[in-house]
């Protein structure tokens, strides 16, 4: 194992292997106690099955210690930076857990009469005002499950307005800038509208002509909607957003914004105040509820008037008597456009945002922005010697770099990310946005403190003049000392193995 | 402010740095129309015990499933979640981990996604699962989307007595996309699936049913499947209750095609509907029609075993917009839940809960259907089923709330126009005691008379 020693176990010290649960567990054992079953006849018909499913279990100081020796596997935004640009990974506050898992929210059925849980519906219909509030906005839907869910309510809306005007046959087409997210695109192909790419300029942003030529041909009779993401993926705030909005506008069509990036802009700038027709909030990014190693998130869509009638089922509504759930199309007017989850959203995200928002109050968050841009900044500006920044002037929450100041090192963008890790740090997002080459993005957030950032950048500068030196191996090789080494994704795809079975291992281990 | 780290002398230190005179240097890009000076018109911050103090006043509006005897199912289910299961998810590592993108440092998260898949397999009777969807809804949205991939058609038929939820999403998601749907009428009592199989046409690409169903019906379907089969399209089933498969027939064995569920029982409280954690197992030669993430095993450089998140060509950040589907985020921590209450149980342990909830909904059903004014209308069930009630169903859950019982879900407040007004449906799970049962008959006697 290059250089490191080896041990009988294969653990080092702390950091222990672990073996599949399917490998050390039974059927039989059982880490709950369970009552005994209540003498009664059995109601199952023709259904019941002849035996229990074979899955193993373990007991549970079994199960802990698997689970424990898991998680010290992993890096997390609590033991160290975790630059990842787009995806803002801040510090969680414990107080939104201890929130979340009060009784009076997470113990509550979604379909219990809604006068027994006034207090869940309050919570939502406050997190709808602060939400509103802050971007600027007359209407937010809660209920979209996650960013790209987000994107698909908040482009349902826009298909919506469009059908109802009697426009649905002739605009089929979405501008979407080079940049963009993939779900963008994805989204947009899955309502059945048509992907139109509008090249960035030299600036990084938006090239205006272009945008222009895009919208005009046709006459803009058949645009639908431009998805643009503000601030965009190269870090950069769009400069002419507003002459961007008032174009399509012009022309009927509908402006849908990624709000990934809102953790750079909230308490300083309104969307609503930028044209916006519709946008999602990642409430796992701006608003601190955690990544979850991938979920669950939560994508409420602010909504312009325009949008507004066409919201998705359900809704709070408060009257003199109350909160009141509007479920179903027969107790609204409003030519709503559906329905996009069972029940009504994601309220364990909704009581950890509401907390988070309290927490910092309207002047916390403008600083928030503020920092997550100064704090990007700094990255930038005392790295962008060494490295290479393919846009002038300052960023906003992100900084982003292109991998021509590897030239002729013989390593690239990857090997760079992974000396990374061995130095501690999650590499920052790689390859994203497509529009520099070699892209590497970097997003530090607001709370990270000046220390860490320091260690970070000289860290950093270490690894940049490592790498103009020719130490081949400190990249190549890389990662050297985490739990495990570069993974063979090759293997992976072209022969997946997506499942634990018996079989199959026995044969693996007779080799 | 206690989440921010920087001191008014780091700021300023920071932006000498930079040579910029104050933050607005840093905002140059906005548009003057845009900037705004003052804060927005918000409370300032606040203390965690003001907060505290404030959402535990919200809370405590609400009546919760543990303070009284708790009945209500209709897709989301109250179960005892062990204590460990509750701290495993809130370890750092994995509460504060994101997408498992650098397999390296989070072969944690990849590790229980790869038990999570095969567990989902082994409960579903399929031979590959990903690494799960938002909920049991989507998931079954979804299921109907790969279904016209895979037969390249455009039209689906759906149960009648599918969730009412899960048909809207399916609804407004084919609407959407342009494609079509149709369904069988709505009624309570189970239907050997003639008349699904009557609306299958030449551009049928799916037949979706739900067992347990809506009511609470189980069934074998296996003779439905192989019908759907012989006409050229897939069948989806949707498990709203994962509880159920520890102890009646696998879908897989009963011959469908994709199997989508609700995993919220293991693992996962009730939270007001969500997160909840959705299931998708398929058939191998589907592999790659599949949404959503998939977590395969490999080696590492020095030949370690190891697991990357695999197959992404189908995903939206590598093929944009010709992705399998535009989903990014799965239920990554209420997976990890689920994994570690099954691992906790086990089989046989699962198959006793199962026995356990099935009791008592035995007795339930036997307690309410003694009564006047009640008629039982499941014969065949898991841990719910439907009764008729001799008033609104509507008027009797609120008057039970009122009473202190919450007695379970009308039909007709999810299914406004069926002509169900009296049809309610009643979940019992091992949370229930003989007493509460007996609670529960008693306030019904009462607001019955």
């Amino acid at each position: 194992m290059s250089g490191v020693k080896q041990t009988f176990t294969g653990n080092r010290a702390l950091v222990l292997e672990e073996a599949l649960i399917f490998e050390i567990g039974v059927t039989s054992k059982c880490g709950v106690d369970l009552e005994p079953v209540p003498e009664t006849p059995s109601m199952l018909g023709d259904c019941g099955a002849k035996q229990a499913v074979n899955l193993p279990g373990l007991s549970e100081p079994e199960a802990m210690r698997h689970y424990v020796r898991l998680s010290q596997k992993n890096h997390s935004i609590d033991a160290g930076l975790y630059p990842l640009g787009s995806c803002t990974m801040k510090h969680n506050p414990r107080l939104n857990e201890k929130m979340a898992r009060l009784p009076g929210f997470g113990d509550i059925h979604p379909l219990q009469p809604q006068a027994s849980v006034q207090g869940a519906l309050q919570l939502m219909d406050d997190l709808a005002h602060w939400l509103k509030t802050l971007t600027g906005m007359p209407e937010v839907a809660l209920s979209p499950k996650a960013g790209a869910h987000g994107e698909l309510c908040g482009m349902m809306a826009i298909r919506a307005a469009i059908e109802a005007k009697g426009e649905l046959d002739s605009r089929k087409r979405v501008l979407v800038p080079e940049s963009a997210h993939g779900t963008n695109p994805a989204t947009a192909a899955l309502l059945g509208f048509k992907v139109d790419g509008i090249p960035a300029n030299a600036d990084g942003r938006v090239d205006l002509a272009a945008f222009k030529e895009k919208l005009q041909e046709n006459g803009g009779t058949d645009v639908a909607a431009i998805m643009l993401t503000n601030p965009n993926t190269c870090g950069l705030f769009e400069r002419d957003i507003i002459e961007i909005a008032d174009a399509l506008h012009a022309v009927g069509g509908y402006f849908y914004c990624d709000g990934a990036n809102f953790n750079a802009i909230v308490g300083r700038v309104r969307p609503g105040d930028l044209g916006v027709d519709a946008m999602h909030i990642n409430l796992h990014k701006t608003f601190s509820t955690p990544h979850g190693g991938g979920g669950p998130g939560s994508g409420p869509t602010v909504l312009s008037e325009r949008l507004a009638p066409f919201a998705p089922l359900p809704y709070v509504e408060k009257s003199d008597e109350g909160y009141r759930l509007v479920e179903d199309a027969n107790q609204t007017d409003a030519p709503s456009f559906g329905r996009m989850v069972a029940f009504h959203g994601q309220m364990g995200m909704f009581v950890r945002a509401l907390s988070y928002m309290m927490s910092h109050g309207s002047d916390g968050l403008r600083q928030v922005a503020e920092d997550a841009v100064l704090n990007a900044n700094y990255v930038l500006a005392r790295l962008q010697d060494v490295m290479s920044a393919p846009f002038n002037g300052p960023c906003m929450h992100e900084a982003l770099f292109d991998d021509s100041f590897l030239k002729d090192t013989g390593i690239d963008t990857l090997d760079f990310a992974k000396a990374m890790i061995d130095e501690g740090y999650h590499p920052m997002t790689m390859y994203f946005p497509l529009v520099v080459h070699g892209a590497m993005l970097i997003e530090p957030t607001e709370t990270e403190s000046k220390a860490t950032l320091d260690l970070f950048i000289a860290t950093m500068r270490d690894l940049v003049a490592g790498a103009k030196a020719g130490d081949l191996d400190r990249f190549k090789q890389a990662p050297e000392l985490a739990p495990r080494r570069r993974l063979d994704e090759t293997q992976a795809a072209r022969n997946p193995v997506l499942r634990w079975q018996a079989e199959c291992h026995e044969a693996q281990a007779a080799e | 402010m206690r989440y921010l780290p920087l001191t008014p002398a780091d700021r300023q230190s920071m932006l000498a740095t930079m040579g910029a005179a104050s933050i607005d240097d840093l905002f140059v890009d906005v548009p003057g129309a845009a900037q705004r000076d003052g804060l927005v018109d918000l409370p300032r911050h606040q203390s965690e015990m003001q907060v505290e103090r404030q959402l535990s006043h919200m809370a405590g509006k609400n009546m919760t499933a543990s303070s009284v005897p708790f009945f209500c199912g209709a897709g989301a289910y109250k179960h005892h979640v062990p204590a460990t299961v509750d701290h495993i998810i809130q370890r750092s590592e994995f509460l504060t981990s994101y997408t498992p993108y650098q397999p390296e440092i989070t072969q944690g998260t990849l590790q229980y996604l790869f038990e999570f898949q095969t567990q989902v397999c082994e409960l579903t009777g399929m031979p590959v699962a990903n690494a799960s969807m938002y909920d049991g809804s989507t998931a079954a949205a979804e299921a109907v989307l790969m279904a016209h991939r895979v037969t390249r058609k455009s039209r689906a038929v759906l149960s009648g007595r599918l969730h009412p939820h899960y048909t809207a999403v399916i609804e407004n998601l084919s609407e959407m996309g342009g494609f079509t749907l149709a369904q069988s009428a709505c009624a309570p009592a189970p239907t050997n699936g003639d008349e699904l199989i009557a609306m299958i046409d030449d551009d049928t690409s799916c037949v979706v049913i739900q067992n347990p169903d809506f009511f609470g019906n189980v069934a074998d379907f296996s003779a439905l499947a192989q019908q759907v089969q012989n006409k050229g399209c897939l069948l989806i089933a949707v498990v709203p209750e994962v509880m159920s498969l520890g102890l009646i027939k696998r879908p897989g064995d009963m011959g469908a095609d994709i199997v989508v569920g609700e995993g919220q029982s293991l693992g996962n409280g009730l939270n007001f509907g969500g997160p909840y954690v959705g299931l998708f197992a398929a058939r191998e030669k589907h592999i790659r029609q599949m949404p959503g993430r998939l977590c395969g095993e490999t080696v590492d450089a020095d030949g370690n075993r190891g697991f990357v998140l695999t197959l992404s060509t189908r995903e939206q950040h590598i093929r944009r917009d010709k992705a399998t589907s535009n989903i990014c985020t799965n239920s990554g921590l209420c997976s990890l839940a689920f994994t570690a209450h099954m691992t906790l149980l086990g089989g046989e342990g699962l198959r006793q809960l199962g026995q356990i909830n099935h009791a008592r909904a035995v007795q339930l059903s036997q307690s309410l259907g003694a009564l006047e004014g009640v008629t039982l209308m499941t014969s065949a069930f898991f841990n719910e089923f439907s009764v008729r009630v001799s008033r609104p169903a509507d008027a009797v859950v609120n008057e039970l709330a009122e009473k202190g019982v919450l007695g379970g879900v009308p039909a007709a407040r999810l299914l406004p126009d069926a002509g169900l007004d009296d049809v309610l449906i009643i979940a019992a799970t091992e949370v229930n005691t003989e007493e509460d049962i007996a609670a529960y008959a008693a306030a019904m006697q009462e607001v019955l008379s």
